[in-house]
């Protein structure tokens, strides 16, 4: 037994998760962390799972044609700690190439991290949403003003603002 | 909706001293406990078993950390009762103090706002959560039998909803706004 991913993508169709965590739970694997989306009309997703390599992957070989289907052996599993303080980065405006690069790139630079990350074009309109943890030596006004100045060369909005959490 | 802003000053005044016990610190279940997703039961809240309960929701509230309300299915009581305290909370705006409220039933709720809440019940996750931010509720204190409004907003509102679902055997998980609003709880200190 071993931590697997699973990444499935492909035309979208009626049954896929069922057909692929199906043919899982036959070879008794336990699904762990999932995620799934349609992008564009594709089907995509990924599968963090423990179970035996070789037959997860010869259980999911009837099901490959149409959809693109690995299947990988993780690392031991690591605990993601926190590096700092967590916020919402959402960026929209018209589309064009590099936002997501130059956005990201600044985050890095601020020696922060991106734990969550969508994008959607939408007509002419690009939106990104991501979540993003800064350290604390990241100095916010001026990864605020850095992302500012970036967002106003390529023409779109940006706002990154604290993610808040009540415990109730 | 009426009397938003105006507090109910029977629950304003009230005080857990008025139960006359101390109460014990419970220990506070986790999910997938069953009793988390169990209805409560009505409660009379004259009963001495009742009281002390009120009181233990209490004492086990004030030793926990950040926690602004705790309901009996999480120390393991399925039952129609809660304690609640959000006084100093910064999205607070109408506040009753602390108090207990039994059977309590939301009879009016309006304004509905997104917001991402956590659970000691649940520790390592958070979800986004539609909720009102306007509401009416009625309930009955421990130790009394008139059944009294509670109309409050902001926060109150929001933890007030929580604990009524938890009486009602449902989680923050049962209502999040999407398949993505759920997420891994980010504790930085």
């Amino acid at each position: 037994m071993s931590q697997l991913a699973v990444t499935v993508i492909g035309p979208d169709r009626p049954g896929i998760i069922a057909d692929v965590t199906e043919a899982l739970a036959q070879v008794g694997v336990n699904l762990e962390d999932s995620t799934m989306t349609l992008l564009r009309g594709h089907f995509a997703m990924m599968i963090v799972c423990t179970g035996p390599f070789g037959p997860v992957k010869e259980a999911l070989e009837p099901l490959r044609g149409e959809l693109v289907i690995t299947v990988r052996e993780m690392g031991p599993e690591t605990a993601h700690a926190p590096l700092g303080a967590p916020y919402i980065l959402s960026v929209h405006g018209a589309d064009r190439p590099g936002i997501v690069s130059a956005v990201t790139r600044m985050i890095a630079t601020a020696g922060g991290t991106v734990t969550d990350l969508t994008t959607r074009l939408s007509g002419e309109l690009y939106v990104m949403t991501a979540e993003v943890e800064l350290p604390p030596s990241a100095e916010l006004p001026m990864l605020m003003r850095a992302l500012e100045i970036t967002a106003e060369e390529l023409g779109v909005g940006v706002s990154l603002r604290p993610t808040e959490s009540d415990d109730l | 909706m009426t009397d938003i802003g105006h507090l109910n000053q029977a629950l304003a005044a009230w005080s857990p001293a008025q139960l006359g016990l101390a109460g014990d610190v419970l220990e506070v279940v986790r999910a997938p406990h069953p009793v988390l997703a169990t209805e409560g039961a009505t409660v009379d809240p004259l009963d001495p078993v009742m009281l002390a309960l009120a009181a233990d929701l209490v004492a086990t509230m004030r030793v926990s950390p950040g926690c602004v309300g705790l309901a009996a299915p999480q120390v393991g009581v399925a039952a129609q009762m809660f304690a609640l305290d959000v006084t100093g909370h910064p999205k607070t705006r109408t506040c009753h103090g602390v108090f207990v409220l039994c059977n309590a039933v939301v009879v009016e709720s309006s304004r509905q706002e997104k917001s991402r809440e956590g659970c000691m019940s649940v520790p390592d996750l958070t979800g986004d959560v539609k909720r009102p931010t306007r509401l009416s509720v009625t309930g009955v204190l421990p130790g009394t039998t008139d059944e009294i409004t509670l109309s409050t907003d902001a926060f109150e509102a929001r933890a007030v909803q929580h604990e009524i679902d938890h009486c009602n055997g449902l989680l923050f998980l049962d209502r999040v706004a999407g398949a993505h609003a759920v997420y891994p709880r980010k504790v930085y200190l």
